[in-house]
This record gives C-alpha cells, sequence and structure tokens, in this order.
C-alpha cells in the first residue's frame, strides 16, 4: 500500500514519517508541496515541522500549498490523512479537522516523552490498537496547545472523536486534555505527538507509534 | 499605492501567552501602572485602488487567510490615510 508523505517547506519529520511507513511494510511516497499531485497514493501523511516557517499562524500558509488542494479534495472524498504536529495545524487551518493549535500555556517549547491514552480506535490510523492503550511516544512542539469553543468540545466527547488523551500531566494547556481528535468518519486524524518517533527499538522511547503506521496499512472496508 | 490595514486580536476568552510575557517584562522594567497585555497583529496591504469593492476583498481576504476565525477576531479593516507631503 503507498501511503504519501508530503514535504512543505519547513519539514522537519516527512523523512521519519516515510520510513515509519515502510518499517510497517507501506511503501513511502514523498510529495512535494508544490506539486498538486497525489500520485495514487492510498493516503496522506502531512508530518511535523514548521512549514513556511510557522508564517501568519502554523500551518495557515501550508493550507494553501497546491498539494493541500488535492490533499483536501481526496480527504472530502475519504482518503485517509494523518497529521502530525504541524499536520495536525494544517488539518485544523483547512477545516478539515475543528478547533486550532495555539501556543503553550506555559510559554516554552515542550519536548518530552509523552504519555497518551488512546480513546477512539474506530479510526484509519488507531484501529491496531486496543481501546484504552497506554502509550509513551515524543511529544515536541511549541504551539501544541488544543483549543475550540465548549460547544465543539462537548461535541467531540459526546462523539467519541477524541483520539488520543494526554496522561501524567497536560504538557502544554490543551483543553480537557485532547492530544489528537478525527473527522466524523475516523479517517481524517490529527495528532499533536509524534508516532513516527516511536517505531524502531533503540531509538525513541517505544515502539508504540508503529501501530498508527499498521493501521493504515491494514485498513478494512469500514474504515 | 493606497493601503488597507487589517487588525487581527487573539479572542478574548483565550489565553495569550504572548501578551502575558510582555506584561511581565513591564512589570520586570518598572513600567508602572501596566496591567494586562494582548498581543495582536496589524498588517498593511497595498491596494490598486480605494474603491468599497477592493475594501471589501480584503475584509474576506481578511476572514479567510489573514485570520483564524476560532482563535481570532479581525477588529478593523480601514482605509490609511494618505501621507500628506510636508
Amino acid at each position: 500500500m503507498r501511503i504519501g508523505v508530503v514535504t512543505f517547506p519547513g519539514s522537519l519529520d516527512d523523512t521519519d514519517a516515510a520510513r515509519a511507513v515502510t518499517l510497517a511494510g507501506g511503501e513511502a511516497v514523498r510529495l512535494w508541496h508544490a506539486d498538486a499531485d497525489l500520485h495514487g497514493v492510498a493516503a496522506v501523511i502531512l508530518p511535523g515541522g514548521f512549514s513556511y516557517g510557522d508564517y501568519l499562524r502554523c500551518g495557515a500558509i501550508a493550507r494553501f500549498a497546491p498539494v493541500m488542494t488535492e490533499v483536501i479534495r481526496a480527504a472530502r472524498g475519504g482518503m485517509p490523512v494523518l497529521g502530525i504536529c504541524n499536520g495536525f495545524q494544517i488539518l485544523c487551518e483547512a477545516h478539515l479537522l475543528p478547533g486550532a493549535l495555539v501556543r503553550n500555556d506555559h510559554r516554552r517549547f515542550a519536548c518530552l516523552d509523552q504519555r497518551l491514552r488512546i480513546e477512539r480506535t474506530a479510526t484509519a490510523w488507531t484501529h491496531s490498537y486496543e481501546i484504552g492503550a497506554e502509550i509513551t511516544i515524543p511529544l515536541k512542539n511549541g504551539e501544541g496547545a488544543y483549543v475550540a469553543d465548549e460547544v465543539t468540545l462537548d461535541a467531540l466527547a459526546a462523539e467519541g472523536r477524541v483520539v488520543a488523551r494526554y496522561l501524567g500531566g497536560n504538557p502544554n494547556g490543551s483543553r480537557r486534555d485532547i492530544a489528537g481528535v478525527c473527522d466524523p468518519t475516523g479517517r481524517i486524524v490529527g495528532l499533536m505527538p509524534h508516532p513516527e518517533h516511536a517505531v524502531e527499538p533503540g531509538f525513541g522511547p517505544s515502539t508504540d507509534g508503529l501501530a498508527f503506521f499498521t493501521s493504515a496499512l491494514r485498513r478494512t472496508g469500514s474504515q | 499605492m493606497p493601503r488597507v490595514v487589517v487588525e487581527v486580536m487573539p479572542k478574548p476568552e483565550l489565553l495569550d501567552p504572548q501578551g502575558a510575557a510582555v506584561a511581565a517584562a513591564l512589570a520586570r522594567l518598572g513600567y508602572a501602572g501596566t496591567g494586562a497585555v494582548r498581543q495582536g497583529k496589524r498588517f498593511e496591504i497595498e491596494v490598486a485602488d480605494a474603491t468599497p469593492q477592493a475594501l471589501a476583498g480584503i475584509r474576506r481576504a481578511a476572514a479567510e487567510l489573514l485570520s483564524n476565525p476560532v482563535i481570532e477576531d479581525v477588529v478593523s479593516v480601514d482605509l490609511l490615510p494618505e501621507r500628506v507631503a510636508p
């Protein structure tokens, strides 16, 4: 299965994301921000980093990149998309996910091994996890606080669209300890921590992140 | 060319860590009587003609690109008065 990984100017984690896809058994296809073509991939990962220098707002310029026109079109047609960190910010700016990511409440860059609880497994990117699974993967962000109005937060909870929550302390001021959310179908997932940095023994705190990528490769018709 | 000024501010109900950092620095420097600070953005955009249509276009751009309505409010979109030559 071919999974695309987009590189924007300022992407940092595109190579690690592609490597994670390969380690999970998939074929990683590098996609370029200025090329409005998904080259036939079955899913897309928007990686972490600082696309376009985080100018204006994180993800605000990337959302209008030529490749994003095709990502948004395909995502609305049911193609799975995973946005990690800056990719999550881009998905929010593109209105594919609700809410926004703002500066950490404590104003410092957060870089740590973060515990999470997987709260929704009915997604294209988490169905290989057990519901309630506790995992530890790296978190590194300056603007990772998830915010949305109370009505939206209540709706996300009621519809079971919180994919993961922070455990052992909230690292950035995210509302309701939210680390990741999904669209109503579970195909579009945004996550602030970095599963692609926890896929190989000896590198990172665990290999807990690998199941995000194997989930996408073992998609079933229902997701 | 005429210029349109767009001002964008973080929503009042959201924490503004940058503004809080500036407020703390002001207090540290001894600027007595200063309180809370909120930090926003100001854009100056050149337009070919200062027409109502041009202003309406900038208003749409302010909502689509210059601000994110989840976290920010567009507080003003105004034509910048031309500088008068001395």
